[in-house]
């Protein structure tokens, strides 16, 4: 299929850091349409850094970071981690789902009626369409990031971009992440780039890994990756 | 008594400007106090008055003069606050104390420190001349029409910046409106509201309109709603007991916060 090696987001030898201070350097990493990619690594290896680097927020010290055409016109969803101002926002479920069509093109005051039907339907495939008029910080953290999630689909049409998704949830609600995220991979064609600490679940769906160590990164399939020295050492630490 | 108190012209005028203001604040403090940016209110309404000194000793039309330097000042705190390694609140502190500081000396160095300074600091009907409030009404309804406007991005960049900034959205641009916005009507309430009241305008709606309302759109009416009203009945019962408006006006607001604190108390149970 022409589809699985349409390409989204390379890196070519890029370096990313902050103030000339490079934290990860000379990376080459090519994720294509429909990709599942977990980034994995100790704290402070740089992951945040990279996936401010592959988000676009940030420009490659040096290399390049080069983004598909389609992509740049906001085809890309991120679900961010949590801050501490969220957690008592007052905003209905609606109203944060919706929120993530303000960066379609055009210049647009107001949202359309498709976007408002877009945004009950991707409301509908996560599974909270019944929340639409209960207030968000009164969800539980599970169902907060269905929402958040709900938000990132109305934004992206191609790929989306998860900040270690699963911190602070229960062991069942991050099992249900992982089945959506699963879903929206296999059935939708969504490439998934995930930053995560839980290593099980990472290997079970991902198709690409990338381990940022301290000395130098690694980037593989999965088979490639746990048999890879990194894969099993880290296997091994448990983390 | 109310009709005649409507019948003085004065009155009437502080009455309209009051009410614009008073919403204004009450829009843009609910994005403030929800993005934790409560003190920057209070820290420009003290620059505020520091350049409104200044203007008073140098002879220029007050208005024009803190105007643009409050923007500035609201820029550089936005900017502050945006730094990770940055001590917020001090940056705040140090600032507002600062102005303070050297208005007061420019008043004492020129007028003498006489009622005027009075004025400043606590607010008065009577500082509003016929220019003043034309020019609050038409700043006031920019800022409305501008809120509307930009509600959605507005409320995008409140909840969630960095996933605004990560779609593509220009989340320094909102941030900067937001800022001007702010330092406007600080500017513009602060001669009716003195300089150390304003900025419980812009946090007292939000406050009470939280604690009642579950959706940010229904959260923004009340407060808007709640800051027009407390200011009105600010302003009759400064006219009828003769206290100072800004400080009947705070109170006003209180009542209704802790009217507000009750209810959601009530309703939990």
């Amino acid at each position: 299929m022409s589809e699985q090696n349409h390409e989204l987001l390379v890196c070519r030898d890029a370096s990313v850091g902050y103030e000339g201070q490079a934290v990860l350097e000379h990376l080459n990493l090519k994720i294509c349409a429909g990709d599942y990619l977990c980034i994995v690594g100790d704290n402070g290896s740089g992951k945040s850094t990279l996936l401010k680097g592959l988000l676009g927020l940030l420009s490659p010290l040096s290399g390049e970071i080069w983004r598909a055409p389609d992509l740049r016109q906001g085809a890309l969803g991120y679900l961010p981690q949590q801050t501490q101002a969220q957690r008592d926002f007052p905003a209905t479920v609606y109203e944060v789902v919706l929120s993530g069509y303000l960066n379609q093109k055009g210049f647009r005051f107001f949202y359309t009626r498709r976007q408002k039907t877009g945004a009950l339907m991707n409301m509908g495939k996560l599974g909270v369409l019944e929340l639409k008029d209960r207030c968000y910080r009164e969800l539980s953290g599970g169902q907060q990031q269905r929402v958040l999630l709900a938000r990132a689909l109305c934004a992206a049409s191609r790929m989306l971009i998860l900040d270690e998704p699963v911190t602070g949830l229960d062991p069942a609600a991050a099992q249900d992440l992982y089945k959506t995220l699963a879903y929206l991979n296999q059935t939708e064609g969504m490439a998934i780039v995930m930053v995560t600490h839980d290593l099980d679940a990472a290997l079970q769906s991902a198709r690409t890994v990338l381990h940022i160590g301290r000395t130098g990164w690694f980037f593989g399939t999965r088979g490639e990756y746990l048999a890879s020295p990194q894969g099993k050492r880290f296997r091994k630490e448990g983390l | 008594m109310i009709l005649q108190m409507l019948s003085y012209p004065f009155m009437q005028r502080a009455l309209v400007a009051g009410a614009l203001i008073s919403l204004c604040c009450a829009l843009l403090g609910v994005s403030l106090v929800l993005k934790r940016y409560s003190m920057i209110g209070d820290g420009l309404s003290h620059v505020s008055f520091g350049a409104l000194a200044i203007a008073v000793a140098l002879g220029f039309t007050p208005l024009y003069f803190s105007i643009p330097v409050v923007i500035l000042a609201a820029f550089l705190l936005l900017r502050m606050a945006s730094r990770p390694h940055w001590n917020n609140d001090a940056a705040i502190a140090v600032l507002s104390a600062s102005s303070l500081a050297i208005g007061i000396l420019v008043i004492s160095l020129t007028t003498g420190m006489t009622t005027d300074v009075d004025n400043y600091m606590f607010g008065s009907v009577l500082a509003m001349t016929e220019f003043d409030v034309f020019l609050s009404v038409v700043l006031s309804i920019a800022v409305l029409i501008l809120f509307v406007l930009f509600y959605h991005k507005l409320f995008a960049i409140t909840f969630d910046e960095s996933f605004s900034r990560a779609t593509g959205l220009r989340v320094d641009i909102y941030n900067s409106l937001l800022a001007i916005l702010t330092a406007l009507t600080i500017v513009l309430g602060m001669r009716m509201m003195g300089a150390m009241l304003i900025s419980s305008l812009i946090i007292f709606p939000a406050l009470t309109a939280m604690r009642l309302f579950r959706s940010f759109r229904g959260v923004v009416i009340c407060a808007g709603v709640s800051a027009v009203v407390c200011f009105a009945a600010g302003l009759t019962a400064s006219f009828l007991l003769s206290t100072p408006v800004g400080a009947s006006v705070v109170v006003a607001d209180l009542t209704v916060f802790l009217a507000a604190c009750c209810i959601q108390t009530l309703r939990k149970r």
